[in-house]
């Protein structure tokens, strides 16, 4: 016997389950997340473009690790200007709008860093002043 | 051949260059040749007798000839590699399985130590994995884009007579158990395995004669030992008058009877030779017992089918038999004698190659009126599922202490464990009859151990082979000969009783081996019996 | 030494792609044509491969029996070792399928003096087994956060699960090390157990060294090599081949193509080896049938009904004077026939 109404069932199943971004985005791309630059307009920042959108991560670790693990607070300078190592010290100070910048690549790559886990974006930073 | 001393054989299997004991050949298995020495092959099947069967109508048993395996030159045919590997092609296209089978594995080793014949010889070719890979590697260079490329490197082999030799040796080192099939993640059967390569060795004339006499036999006078119908029914009626010497019950027993409710069919072993004689006296004296309306055949007078070892056809045309008395009589439906790889065709293989059987009805117990399901449609039932249903309902008057002498074990046999799952009902019958303990877990229910000589490989010549093989079973068995006094060795298997008396001689001396049939007949209390004193129960010399 | 020749030949693979998407041009190659050829011969290979075993009919019902079949009421059935129905089929297949049922029954078999044969529990090759295929199953789930938007809840929640740990950034996934552990465990088997490394082929030690190369790659790409490694820019590209519509503006790293070519490499090599047991296991007869064959018929498409037993027409005549003489009754008796004579 050939079975087959067991096996062309079985075989659309596997071709669904392979084939599931396919027909889950309905052959839609996503539109490309664009970070929004500083509303401040500031054009440097402690690394270059590149690197900081392929390593953000593993920078603010070590500033972490720096600050909070081994009290290392220096200071580092990038063309004769200061930052904190600190997400809302430096970072924040210009990408003041995290939704507008840090979420929106996270989002985009399912990416949920706990860094909000401590810290506050700025505009909770500011609502949480205001309730004091 | 002469088989080696106890003692020596003891040693080698263990100290012996043997795979199981971590002992690694140096060379790929694909560059160890097998070599054929006096005592490691069966004998090829005679001219003759390869002749008469490939004369009947519907069989195919080409290229019969004197050969040796020992020989060079096997005379094969003209062109055989073409016919083996057509004939491999074609077997693909008819069984799923094999295909299946050789796409599949992923030598995961779990097999490996699984297999009795690798336990006891220590070959890495009777790694059930490697016995496939015999076949595979050969499919995998004919068949495969992988292996039609890269050959050798993706493990394919070209079809030689070197591979040929190998697939005539390890094939019939192979039960066709499937012991191996209970552990491989994929269920891989290495009986269909072993059935295939069969079936090609059989294309170019390479067979032995120990399956190939029978078959003939089986054809020709309704079974293996070709007894003729007047010596079939002498030799039941000696064991009715035997009955009656110990009992004093006359036996009403009838052959090929028309009209009769019962058609009962058994291993023609059962009526021709120790242990198996004491085990069809059991079924006479239960029939009598039971007042039972059945009668013998002398025509479809074998239930075994050494087709089954051979090919498709002739397990089909030698099965055929059955339904054929059947429906010439005119009875109801059959019963089955205690048998293993009969029940496999009966359970698995012969309602679809003979049935539908619509002259006949399910199988109903006259006495209890159980009407047994499980058979509805193969209308076939087993003796120990209808004496079991006999005593669930107190119909069988039993007397446990007429088996005092008797401290069994139970041998499950490869084919009713594992193509059939017939495994309580044998024990049910055992807890009423007889005292009797179970052999370590491992080794039992379907992770029993073949007797070691199944499928036509209970021949003499390959006698050391077959204690080897059948150590496993032995060594189990001496476990509880130890442990729990066991002198007795049931089993409901006909090749079994002949198969493990020899082992049990070789490695436990002392143990019999009796049908569960034959221990139901000792403690069977009869209306009317003026029973002698019978410290054997039926073996008993009067 | 074959498990030296799949290393080389992964090495091989791993020069191909680290080089090739060097060169100029070359980026479309590696990143869109070959993943493209990959995955349509996975698929259709393997659709292929399946349809080719249902070609074959089956054509006995050959379930092999683990435990008491279906009889007398009064003996209990195992229904999941010996199903009749086609919900206890189901229910087998589904351990064997997702829990590796046959592995857990593994034993080790040993022979000592005397001769006296143990048999021990073994569950390492299915521990083994369960640890690789799951998180090997994990790690797949887990990369289509590269193929869909928006991102449904339950891929979030196995991502935020396998990273629970919250070590370093990236944070670390479970099943990397859980995959990486199983091949070496499965690995290191084949190199040490005796009985396998002596039956294990280049076919077996070299999707192992595969997927490890794919696994050691990925956490290269993810946790050190991250030069030019933008994880928007990948699903940008990732997101453009499964809604056709690819395009690469962007440099990305060269691990990023490496291990893309590996995992393009095992696509096309899956349906043509023996990996297929992934459909396999699905069709074995074995396992995949009910044992009810004498209460229901099996049909074989090519049964020969013309074959037929020796007649026992055939069979009286050659014997009935025996018959006759020892009273066994005949169809025709014997001064019947010897008139027509």
């Amino acid at each position: 016997m050939y079975n087959k109404g067991t096996i062309i069932p079985g075989l659309i199943i596997f071709v669904l389950f392979v084939t599931f971004p396919i027909w889950f985005n309905g052959l839609k791309a996503a539109t490309v997340p664009k970070p929004e630059l500083p509303p401040g307009g500031e054009k440097k920042c402690v690394e270059s473009v590149e690197y900081m959108r392929a390593n953000h991560m593993q920078l603010l670790n070590e500033w972490r690790d720096n600050v909070l693990r081994d009290g290392n607070r220096t200071v580092v300078t990038v063309e004769g200007k200061d930052y904190r190592k600190g997400l809302q010290q430096a970072c924040m100070q210009c990408h003041s709008n995290k939704e507008k910048f840090c979420d929106s690549c996270h989002t985009y790559a399912a990416v949920k860093p706990y860094c909000w886990d401590c810290h506050l974006s700025p505009k909770e930073a500011v609502s949480k002043e205001e309730t004091h | 051949m002469a088989v080696p001393k106890l003692e020596q054989l003891s040693k080698s299997v263990v100290q012996g260059p043997s795979l199981v004991t971590g002992a690694v050949p140096t060379k790929d298995w694909m560059d160890v040749p097998a070599i054929f020495k006096p005592g490691n092959y069966a004998y090829p099947a005679k001219q003759e007798k390869v002749e008469y069967l490939n004369s009947q109508k519907d069989l195919n048993f080409p290229n019969a000839r004197e050969w040796s395996p020992e020989d060079d030159d096997w005379k094969l045919p003209e062109g055989w590699q073409d016919i083996i590997l057509k004939g491999l092609k074609e077997r693909l296209d008819k069984f799923r399985s094999l295909k299946i089978f050789m796409d599949c594995c992923v030598r995961c080793g779990a097999c490996a130590d699984k297999c009795h014949f690798f336990l006891g010889t220590g070959d890495p070719k009777n790694m059930p994995v490697l016995r496939a890979e015999l076949l595979r590697s050969v499919y995998r260079n004919e068949f495969t884009i992988g292996g039609k490329i890269l050959g050798k490197m993706a493990g394919g082999r070209e079809m030689t007579v070197g591979v040929l030799k190998e697939w005539f040796m390890y094939s019939y080192q192979c039960t066709e158990c499937r012991r191996c099939s209970v552990f491989c993640p994929y269920g891989i059967d290495t009986a269909e395995v072993t059935m295939m390569l069969r079936e090609l060795l059989h294309l170019v004339g390479v067979g032995i004669n120990w399956i190939l006499e029978p078959a003939s036999n089986s054809n020709r006078t309704g079974n293996h030992m070709g007894l003729q119908p007047h010596t079939f029914k002498d030799n039941v009626d000696f064991l009715a008058e035997d009955v009656e010497n110990l009992t004093g019950i006359k036996i009403n027993h009838s052959f090929n009877r028309k009209g009769a409710e019962f058609l009962f069919i058994t291993p023609s072993a059962d009526v021709f030779a120790e242990p198996g004689l004491y085990t069809a006296m059991g079924y006479l004296l239960l029939f009598e017992h039971i007042g039972l309306d059945y009668t013998w055949s002398t025509y479809a007078s074998e239930g075994g089918n050494f087709g089954l070892f051979t090919n498709n056809e002739l397990m089909k045309k030698l099965n055929g038999k059955m339904y054929a008395e059947a429906k010439r009589l005119g009875v109801k439906s059959i019963i089955g004698g205690e048998c293993g790889h009969m029940w496999r065709v009966v359970h698995q293989y012969m309602d679809t190659m003979n049935g539908p059987a619509d002259f006949l009805e399910v199988p109903k117990s006259p006495i209890t009126g159980t009407t047994f399901n499980n058979a509805a449609s193969t209308k076939m039932v087993h003796i120990s599922e209808f004496t079991a249903d006999l005593i669930k309902n107190n119909k069988l008057k039993l007397d446990k202490s007429r088996n005092s002498h008797v401290k069994a074990t139970f041998h499950d046999s490869c084919n009713p464990a594992r193509a059939m799952g017939l495994m309580d009902e044998p024990r049910y019958i055992l807890d009423h009859v007889v005292d009797w303990v179970e052999m370590p877990e491992n080794t039992i229910r379907e992770k029993t151990f073949c007797c070691g000589s199944g499928t036509g490989l209970n021949t003499d010549e390959i006698m050391e082979l077959r204690m080897r093989a059948g150590l496993p079973r032995a060594n189990a068995v001496k476990h509880v000969i130890d442990k729990h006094d066991v002198n007795t060795l049931s089993t409901v298997c006909a090749i079994d009783r002949a198969t493990l008396t020899s082992l049990m001689n070789y490695w436990n001396p002392g143990c019999n081996v009796a049908g569960v049939s034959e221990l139901v007949g000792n403690a069977l209390v009869m209306d009317g019996e003026n029973r002698q004193e019978l410290d054997e129960g039926l073996r008993t010399l009067v | 030494m074959k498990y030296a020749f799949s290393f080389l030949a992964v090495i091989a693979l791993i020069l191909i792609a680290g080089l090739g998407s060097q060169v100029p041009g070359m980026q479309y190659l590696f990143g869109i044509v070959i993943p493209y050829l990959a995955i349509m011969l996975f698929v259709g290979g393997f659709v292929y491969r399946v349809i080719q075993w249902a070609k074959s009919p089956v054509p006995f019902s050959i379930p092999t029996t683990c435990g008491q079949g279906a009889s007398l009421d009064f003996i209990k059935q195992d229904k999941l070792d010996c199903p009749t129905k086609t919900s206890e089929v189901v229910a087998r297949m589904f351990l064997e399928i997702f829990l590796f049922r046959s592995l857990f029954r593994n034993t080790k078999s040993e022979l000592h003096d005397g001769p006296k044969i143990t048999y021990e529990s073994s569950k390492w090759l299915w521990l083994f087994a369960l640890l690789f295929h799951y998180s090997f199953l994990l790690i797949v789930i887990r990369h289509m956060r590269l193929f869909v938007d928006p991102i449904p809840f339950w891929l979030s929640a196995i991502e935020s699960v396998d990273s629970m740990l919250q070590i370093g950034a990236p944070t670390l996934y479970l099943s990397s090390l859980a995959l990486l552990g199983g091949i070496v465990l499965l690995f290191g088997r084949r190199l040490i157990n005796p009985q396998v490394r002596y039956i294990s082929l280049n076919n077996d030690y070299f999707p192992l060294v595969l997927i490890f190369a794919i696994a050691v790659t990925g956490i290269l790409m993810r946790y050190f090599l991250r030069t030019n490694i933008d994880i928007v820019n990948i699903k940008n590209l990732a997101m453009g081949l499964v809604t056709f519509s690819p395009v690469i503006n962007v440099k990305i790293g060269a691990i990023f193509y490496i291990h893309l070519f590996l995992v393009s490499t095992l696509l096309a090599y899956f349906p043509f080896s023996k990996l297929m047991h992934m459909g396999g296991v699905f069709m074995s007869p074995t396992r995949n049938m009910a044992n009810d064959s004498r209460a229901k018929r099996h049909i074989n498409p090519w049964n020969d009904p013309t074959i037929k037993p020796h007649s026992y027409a055939g069979y009286e005549d050659e014997f009935r004077e025996f018959m006759v003489d020892a009273g066994i009754p005949v169809e025709k008796e014997l001064s019947a026939t010897k008139d027509e004579a």
